[in-house]
């Protein structure tokens, strides 16, 4: 199976072939696996260098001379760094894109701090507008892009290394698995590990490839009138979406569990993306022991 | 009393003076109440008019064109100048000057791009202009719409921003040749640019050109006269910031 990123380089180059108005703007990630599309295209395969600030504010006058225009490069850079760029470059000026970040949170399990950024999602939640896709498997991730080129809008693809076996197709959140003991939200690639790690609880089980918009309709029919137990499990920090289900669930009585990276401290740590997973709490035991102690 | 036999000629109703360089005093006075300006606050006065009454390719019926010209204020402070040659030009009604900065009011003290017609970018965050015009020009170029300008407008303390040394370099190696960035040197960076600003531009492949920032003439042939296959720094110099 290709990985998210791959599939991501293979389909934009077939569609830069396909829709002059698309131009691919990068910072030296990933320019050598579009060489050839950069090559058919010079014009329209941008390598600004190793200049994220600049990275963000070209996609933002492409967009303003009419063209759509698709960023990428590793989370940390492509929206950490020019924070400022994304909420003034893009959204001020009212100016359409597709970001598309490769390596989220700790899938560079061995890079340390630097290259981790967790807190993607968060930061884009202060800024208005945005779509934001968390495909849990290279298929779903190569629809979602498909989807999103020929639109308008401010779109965030997050592509990880971390997925599930299957594909799950749809819009808005998808129920999974139907129970009464209460809901659990699994995004993206938690599903899978979701999944085993509620095996034999009577829960119901959503998954969400696409968290912006939050599916609140979605929510409030998988919890029904209350009171409900509802527990979050989110690939980036903890309680990212915590304020949506509130308002969602704002007339039903609910208690919330809210799963994700860590963000009571730094966990300065090397090793594989499993040894993260544990150190998050997010690997299948820790959410089956956190799942059942929040709903007993 | 007999029937005139010609019909009475009356005085023709002359056509509407369209604004000069000489009514934007008054202009800004609507913004400010204040008839004396500050050299801060008219530093861009000049550049701007001789851009809009003579380089620029866009008027108010033009403003949506996909091959107009494109003007980026990006030292979006400070923008009485900018709001004064915008009324002048019929981009917007001079009544709106007054009552700017009101709730009411689509003119603030930074300009929102969304909000007022002819304008281009919301400025007011430094460093944001130069890679913003950057795209645009490169984005022009794709669609060959080879034909328009991109101008952005700078002032030299906003080269302080690393973000424009990223733009300055790729715009000297990608050859945007309808790119001119417009630096207005009032010497107001803390830190000073040695051997002119011009030079930063320079050694990155731009064509540079150094003028008095109040000789229209001067920045008119300095915005207009041919230049090699590559982007146009023009350094309008101003009096020294207070």
């Amino acid at each position: 199976m290709q990985t998210m990123r791959e599939t991501f380089l293979s389909t934009i180059g077939a569609q830069l072939d396909a829709d002059p108005r698309l131009a691919v703007v990068l910072a030296d990630i990933s320019a050598a696996q579009l060489e050839h599309a950069a090559h058919r295209h010079p014009d329209r395969v941008i390598n600004v260098g190793i200049r994220e600030q600049l990275l963000i504010g070209v996609t933002g006058g492409l967009s303003l001379s009419g063209m759509r225009p698709v960023a990428h490069t590793f989370p940390s850079f492509l929206v950490e760094r020019p924070y400022e760029q994304i909420k003034l470059d893009l959204t001020h000026q009212g100016a359409g894109a597709v970001l598309v970040s490769s390596g989220a949170s700790y899938d560079m399990s061995t890079e340390g701090r630097t290259h981790q950024s967790p807190a993607d999602v968060a930061l884009l939640d202060t800024v208005p507008g945005w779509t934001v896709h968390v495909p849990g498997h290279p298929e779903e991730a190569r629809r979602l892009l498909l989807a999103a080129l020929p639109g308008t809008g401010t779109v965030y693809l997050r592509l990880s290394a971390a997925v599930n076996a299957e594909p799950h197709h749809g819009t808005g959140f998808q129920v999974i698995r139907r129970g009464g003991a209460g809901v659990v939200l699994a995004v993206g690639p938690m599903l899978d590990r979701v999944l085993a790690a509620t095996a034999g609880l009577d829960v119901t089980v959503l998954y969400a490839a696409t968290i912006r918009p939050f599916d609140a309709a979605g929510l409030r029919a998988a919890v029904g009138s209350g009171p409900a137990d509802v527990v979050l499990v989110e690939p980036y920090l903890a309680g990212t979406s915590a304020h949506l289900v509130t308002e969602a669930l704002a007339a039903t009585p609910h208690r919330l569990r809210s799963l994700g990276v860590r963000r009571d401290r730094e966990v300065r740590l090397y090793g594989t993306m499993s040894d993260h997973d544990r150190a998050h709490g997010l690997d299948e035991a820790s959410l089956a022991g956190t799942i059942r102690a929040f709903l007993s | 009393m007999t029937t005139p036999t010609t019909t009475p000629t009356t005085t023709p109703t002359p056509a509407p003076r369209s604004p000069g360089f000489a009514d934007l005093p008054g202009l800004m006075s609507q913004l400010t109440g204040d008839e004396k300006h500050t050299a801060a606050a008219t530093s861009t006065l000049d550049v701007l008019w001789v851009l809009y009454d003579r380089v620029l390719n866009v008027t108010p019926e033009t403003a949506g064109d996909p091959a107009r010209d494109r003007f980026l204020l990006s030292k979006g402070h400070g923008p009485m100048a900018y709001y004064a040659v915008l009324a002048a030009k019929g981009f917007i009604d001079p009544a709106e000057l007054t009552g700017w900065t009101s709730a009411e009011s689509r003119l603030g003290t930074h300009p929102d791009g969304t909000l007022v017609p002819g304008v281009e970018i919301g400025s007011g965050s430094l460093g944001h202009g130069l890679p913003l015009a950057v795209g645009t020009a490169l984005g022009l170029r794709v669609q060959r719409l080879t034909g328009s300008r991109v101008v952005v407008l700078l002032g030299d303390a906003e080269l302080d921003e690393g973000s424009n040394h990223e733009a300055i370099a790729l715009a000297g190696r990608a050859a945007l040749e309808r790119l001119t960035a417009v630096v207005i040197d009032n010497d107001s960076a803390t830190h000073g640019w040695p051997g002119g600003i011009g030079r930063r531009f320079a050694v990155e492949g731009w064509e540079t050109r150094t003028v008095d920032g109040r000789d229209h003439e001067a920045l008119y042939r300095a915005f207009t006269a041919a230049h090699p296959p590559r982007p146009l720094a023009v350094v309008a110099t101003v009096e020294p910031r207070d």
